[in-house]
């Protein structure tokens, strides 16, 4: 069990931000996110993307935003758990107790989520039969790639994922690539190399078709797809591997008792507080009258709800707020002062 | 202004009057038309937005821009008349669109 005065859940902006507050202010925290790296949606959807609203940076991409949070939080030790989801967030007595999807344990007086529009999760195939086969012949990522050795491989995506695995795989399987158009979203060069791996015939590829249905009995045996003009065929698989990006997902946080209004969590503006007593939202998942989805409504957020945490994480002392430009104990902290 | 008929899978129809300037998105976002998640805000970033143009509309849209067509390629069964709607800018031109929002967007 690891003991902490603050959990972020979310590594976004919003949540860096929220961390350098809470460390700037002489709390601990740690902070936990689903994606195995730092930095939310801004790395995720747009790292290339420039912004122009962050206050006093004219222009930055979300890469360049995110390397500048974390080059602001290098005077503090904060533990980052990622490639993590929070499943489970209880009460006991005081504390909060929350759980990963890893076993990871968290008891904390106070939770400040900072998760966006949720966590970022695989896009599974349509197919509502894919459930049945789901970890067992059906995959959206590659953890052991041997037990795909010398067996029929459809590989679904035409982005780097699914090029790059095919590639790969087919030096050992036989791999069938199934995208929904010609033109193809990856690296040139390894579009270049699926397609000279075609000719050579160690994969099969098919494009502008998509999956219509999955059939087997425990384990895959084949798949049917369509194309455009509704010709069908059937490819014998003994594994599917679909690569279709991420999207967020809500998930676990709305079984956490907190008042949702459509994706987002309810809050008030004081302390960026939900209706469960220690437990704050902040940045994109959070709704109040006048919310704006801003980066720099999230620092604004964050700020406040940091300060909310000093009560709850030390309950005797009495917070002092003081500035960065003349406090010892902050100038300290930052270790610009002995 | 334009007209823009949005019909969600379970047969619904939505007939909403949306400003020229708006996306065809935030004409059903705004009016609570669901179905259209929009989840990256309009930024072509997530292709939870996505609809099916009516055949006779599909041509007399602007292009696509260069990346829609990635973005389309991870969406919830894409279809030859798919588009993302945050990159359907609504003018008079528009007028008397009808689009269908696919049984799911993710």
């Amino acid at each position: 069990m690891i003991k902490t005065d603050v959990l972020i859940i979310g590594a976004g902006p919003t949540g860096l931000f929220t961390a350098h507050q809470i460390k700037l202010i002489g709390l601990d925290c740690e902070i936990v996110d689903n994606l195995d790296k730092v930095g939310g949606q801004c790395i995720e959807l747009y790292p290339d993307k420039p912004i122009y609203d962050i206050p006093a940076v004219p222009e930055c991409t979300g890469e360049e935003l995110t390397k500048n949070l974390i080059n602001q939080l290098k005077p503090f030790d904060i533990k980052f758990h990622l490639g993590e989801r929070v499943d489970e967030v209880k009460k006991d007595n005081i504390n909060w107790i929350v759980k990963t999807n890893n076993g990871k344990m968290f008891s904390t007086p106070n939770v400040i989520i900072a998760g966006g529009v949720g966590s970022f999760e695989p896009r599974k195939f349509p197919v509502k039969e894919c459930e049945k086969f789901e970890n067992k012949s059906i995959f959206y990522s590659v953890k052991d790639k041997k037990i795909f050795e010398r067996k029929t491989i459809a590989i679904f995506g035409g982005g780097d994922s699914a090029l790059d695995w095919a590639v790969e795989l087919s030096k050992n399987s036989k791999v069938n690539l199934i995208h929904r158009r010609d033109e193809f979203r990856g690296a040139q060069a390894t579009v270049n190399r699926v397609h000279a791996l075609v000719k050579e015939g160690k994969i099969n590829l098919f494009t502008k078709y998509q999956m219509t249905s999955v059939k087997g009995n425990g384990q895959l045996e084949s798949i049917d797809i369509k194309n455009d003009d509704d010709e069908k065929k059937n490819i014998k698989a003994d594994y599917a591997l679909g690569f279709f990006g991420l999207i967020m997902q809500l998930g676990p946080i709305a079984n956490w008792g907190l008042n949702l209004d459509k994706k987002t969590i309810e809050v008030d503006t004081e302390k960026f507080e939900t209706n469960q007593k220690g437990i704050y939202a902040v940045g994109d998942i959070c709704s109040y009258p006048g919310k704006l989805k801003l980066i720099l409504s999230g620092f604004h957020e964050g700020a406040l709800a940091a300060r909310a945490c000093f009560k709850l994480a030390r309950p005797n002392e009495k917070y002092r707020f003081e500035f960065t430009t003349t406090s010892s104990s902050l100038l300290k902290r930052l270790g610009k002062k002995e | 202004m334009a007209k823009i008929t949005y019909i969600t899978s379970d047969a619904q129809v939505h007939e909403i009057e949306v400003q020229n300037g708006l996306t065809v998105m935030e004409g059903a976002v705004q009016n609570n038309v669901p179905g259209i998640d929009a989840d990256c805000g309009g930024g072509m970033a997530c292709a939870t937005c996505h609809v099916y143009v009516q055949d006779d509309w599909y041509d007399k849209l602007s292009a696509k821009e260069d990346g829609e067509e990635d973005m389309l390629d991870m969406a919830f069964e894409p279809k030859k008349n798919s588009r993302l709607s945050c990159q359907l800018i609504v003018s008079d031109d528009l007028d008397g669109l009808v689009v269908n929002i696919p049984s799911k967007q993710s």
